[in-house]
């Protein structure tokens, strides 16, 4: 569980922090006084959506530093753990889904700039090199297969075919926001909004870059 | 005073958030089913807890037949005995408590009490309460599928919860286990809107130290069913992995019905701990909506201040971080280290502190306040006293050395019903009977609610005091018969029987409250808009029940805190949020300098 105390130690020391720097002083029971209500606004940046998804990426970081924990306990409890051997087509995937990571970052500061037809090519590019980082993990799990490692083997390819599961999952789910955005930029949608769905979408994938590369590296590792 | 132009929202920096655009329907099923209106959402999410809970309620009382007249009722046999409790508990914690706290108080209390508009993504809140009602139909088909419900217990245990012979091990577990799962989700999309909506969407001047405790309570508790509901989504998807496709995370090498099973190496603790470390924060995430709405509850109809507002938040904020890290006092008897059962033991006690500032700032705001008994106020100290008694039993299973011999038996059963089931139940009434005239623009009967209350109350000291003595006699619980143990006493089947009529009698009471809602809703004594003179925001909109949008066409700026009562000098005995300070009336001869002016 140290993984998980840890990660929870960090995000609860960032949130007392920030409520202890918007109560310590502060007066409540002083009626009136501007100054001490302006002080405890949310910087005008957080606007809600991005609000809303880091509250969302906190919730599923919870989820893979859980299951993380449990991998690192499950294998020092049972004498039974048998590493699975490293595929060099896991390498291949995740440098497709740095490329789509990058691209979607190029399609955000595209969208900045207003260059509608950069926007388009980058947002297909990320889209894509994503779906095929999934066509990716699927043919990996399809050589595991082949080679034996099935799921309920080893309790290792258990683990390895939840956590590349649950990732696969999150990613189709960050796709399906792609696909929203994707329709609003064909129907020529709002600037504004379009940019912020943009950026949701690239701060999404990096948050899937991450989870991934802390995923294989455990996966190598162990 | 300085002589100069006032101009009153000057004290209110500008907005935070502009207007937000809602989507208002026109027809009956946009308007009351797939509605977008936390309010409405809010009374769903109520309606559905409140009939599950009554499913939940009806098991209890076949349990209690079978223990207080054993073998009298011909339904109940040992595996349906282990169904009923699993469910019951199942019910109660996850689908009634959590789900009316966050769900139906959350939706309905946050947007009003914050002075927003509705919930920051009311299309995502609607999705909420769907997938809420879907966990709860899969969940009780499960009553329906061969072999019927689960019986593994509310902790879901394996091996037991998943290995041949439990009840419900064909398809019972699965269904709960996905069921669990749809409810997580549900949960996550309407407490991502909780936290936004908090942050985000509050009115101009509302700042976090002038929010109600209420919304700090629900808030807080909300931000840690967020990060602790992954614990038992993560425990639910690998124990169907076990279960369903073989995996060995939890299962151990064992015998089974004569027969030595594939798997090897799992680890059941390791279930325990991702279990707990849900379960545990769970206690809080339905207790801390509870101690906010107490605190309310208590400031109005006592009709003073809450006695140390910042030391209620930080105590709010301290429980939610440590119940973090207490886990493992569930499982003093799982072979521990005794080192560790120790370290968690201090963290356990750790957690008296904060609670205990709360106790006693509770009891100091009633001291000389001008306490109304209403009902509300009534289900309020009821719940102080309950919480109380369930806080001190506590203290003994949260101590190893006496928790070994008391796990699981009937002291812990009679503790956390106290603490975590009657307490909150008192706080949720207490709620009900407050906002009742807010959602309905009627009052509650008022005899019937006393007749409620102190049935209620009193019945329920019956039920789980006698608890205590028997769980003390060592009587384990989750057993359908003792048959003739011998350290069991005679006087054991007396109290059980005793307890059991209590029970029959605090349920047939929850059938006058239902009576009353449904009563009063049509022919109820018409409220006005602020019934109990109180000063939150929920009770300045322009109509009860408040419309589509609250406020009608400007937002509230709020001034001052939620808890001027009885200001000195004051003319009224409340000023509400939204009340300028130079609007505020004086007796002759006071001066506006006092309390609650610049």
């Amino acid at each position: 569980m140290t993984v998980t105390l840890t990660f929870l130690a960090l995000l609860m020391a960032g949130f007392v922090a920030w409520l202890f720097s918007h109560s310590v002083n502060v007066r409540p029971w002083v009626a009136g006084s501007s100054e001490t209500a302006r002080r405890t606004q949310v910087p005008e940046w957080v606007t809600a959506p991005r609000m809303g998804l880091m509250v969302l990426l906190a919730t599923v970081t919870s989820v893979f530093t859980l299951i993380i924990s449990a991998y690192l306990m499950r294998m020092e409890m049972g004498a039974d753990w048998h590493p699975l051997p490293d595929s060099a087509l896991l390498w291949f995937n995740s440098a497709l889904l740095v490329l789509a990571s990058v691209a979607l970052h190029g399609a955000w500061r595209a969208a900045r700039q207003d260059a509608v037809e950069r926007v388009r090519h980058l947002l297909i590019a990320g889209g894509g090199l994503s779906a095929l980082f999934v066509v990716g993990q699927l043919l990996v799990w399809r050589q595991l297969a082949v080679e034996g490692y099935y799921l309920a083997t080893n309790p290792a390819n258990a683990f390895y075919y939840l956590l590349t599961s649950l990732h696969g999952l999150h990613l189709l789910g960050g796709l399906v926001a792609w696909a929203k955005v994707f329709r609003r930029l064909q129907r020529g949608g709002e600037p504004a909004r379009l940019r912020s769905g943009i950026e949701l979408c690239a701060v999404y994938w990096d948050f899937l870059l991450l989870v991934w590369v802390v995923v294989f590296a455990l996966l190598l590792k162990t | 005073m300085a002589e100069r132009e006032y101009d009153a929202s000057s004290h209110a920096p500008p907005a935070e958030v502009g207007e937000m655009e809602l989507v208002h329907p026109r027809t009956f099923i946009g308007k009351y089913i797939w509605s977008q209106d936390a309010k409405v959402i809010a009374i769903q999410y109520g309606l559905t807890a409140t009939a599950i809970g009554l499913v939940a309620l009806v098991l209890s009382i076949l349990i209690r037949l079978q223990l207080g007249f054993p073998n009298s009722v011909s339904l109940i046999d040992p595996a349906s005995y282990l169904q009923h409790v699993t469910m019951h508990g199942m019910i109660m914690v996850v689908y009634l408590l959590t789900a009316i706290l966050l769900g139906g108080f959350g939706n309905y209390l946050i947007p009003l009490m914050c002075g927003a508009r509705d919930m920051a993504f009311p299309y995502l809140n609607m999705l909420s309460f769907w997938t809420y009602l879907l966990s709860v139909l899969i969940l009780v088909a499960g009553f329906f599928v061969p072999g019927g419900s689960s019986g593994a217990g509310w902790t879901l245990y394996p091996p037991q919860s998943i290995s041949p012979g439990t009840p419900g091990v064909d398809g019972g577990i699965v269904l709960m286990l996905v069921s669990l799962a749809v409810f997580i989700i549900g949960f996550t999309m309407g407490g991502l809107n909780y936290v936004v909506t908090v942050l985000q969407a509050r009115t101009r001047g509302m700042t976090l130290m002038r929010l109600p405790l209420t919304v700090w309570g629900i808030f807080m508790a909300t931000v840690m069913a967020l990060l602790a509901f992954p614990a038992l989504l993560v425990a639910a998807l690998m124990l169907l992995m076990d279960l369903l496709l073989g995996t060995s995370f939890f299962m151990p090498e064992m015998l089974a019905m004569g027969e030595i099973t594939e798997r090897e190496g799992g680890s059941p603790l390791l279930f325990q701990h991702l279990f707990w470390f849900f379960g545990h924060p769970e206690v809080y995430i339905v207790a801390l909506p509870a101690f906010g709405i107490v605190s309310d509850l208590l400031a109005v109809h006592a009709r003073k201040n809450i006695f140390g507002y910042r030391m209620m938040v930080w105590a709010l904020i301290i429980i939610g971080v440590l119940s973090f890290v207490v886990w493992a006092h569930h499982m003093f008897v799982s072979g521990m280290n005794p080192y560790f059962g120790f370290l968690f033991a201090t963290t356990t006690l750790i957690i008296a502190v904060p609670t205990a500032i709360k106790v006693y700032n509770w009891v100091l705001t009633l001291w000389r306040g001008n306490i109304r008994f209403t009902v509300p106020m009534l289900f309020a100290i009821g719940f102080l006293f309950t919480f109380v008694n369930g806080g001190l039993s506590g203290l003994f299973l949260g101590n190893v050395t006496a928790d070994v011999p008391l796990s699981d038996t009937y002291f812990v059963v009679g503790h956390f019903h106290m603490v975590m089931a009657v307490a909150p139940i008192m706080v949720i009434f207490g709620a009900i009977y407050h906002w009742y005239p807010k959602m309905t623009g009627r009052m509650l009967n008022d005899t019937l609610g006393k007749i409620h209350f102190w049935v209620t109350f009193l019945g329920t000291y019956l039920i789980y005091y006698p608890m205590h003595f028997i769980g003390l006699e060592g009587v384990p619980r989750r057993y359908y018969a003792y048959g003739e143990t011998t350290f069991i006493s005679d006087s054991v089947q007396t109290l059980n029987a005793g307890i059991t009529i209590a029970a029959i009698i605090v349920a047939a009471t929850q059938l006058l409250f239902l009576f009353n809602l449904a009563w009063s809703y049509f022919r109820g004594r018409e409220s006005g808009p602020n019934p109990w003179q109180a000063t939150t925001l929920e009770w300045q909109t322009p109509h009860t029940p408040p419309r589509h949008g609250n406020f009608g066409d400007a937002l509230p700026v709020v001034y001052r805190w939620p808890y001027d009562y009885g200001v000195p000098g004051a003319k009224d005995d409340f000023i509400p949020q939204n009340v300028p300070p130079e609007a505020v009336e004086y007796l002759d001869g006071a001066h506006a300098t006092g309390k609650g002016a610049t």
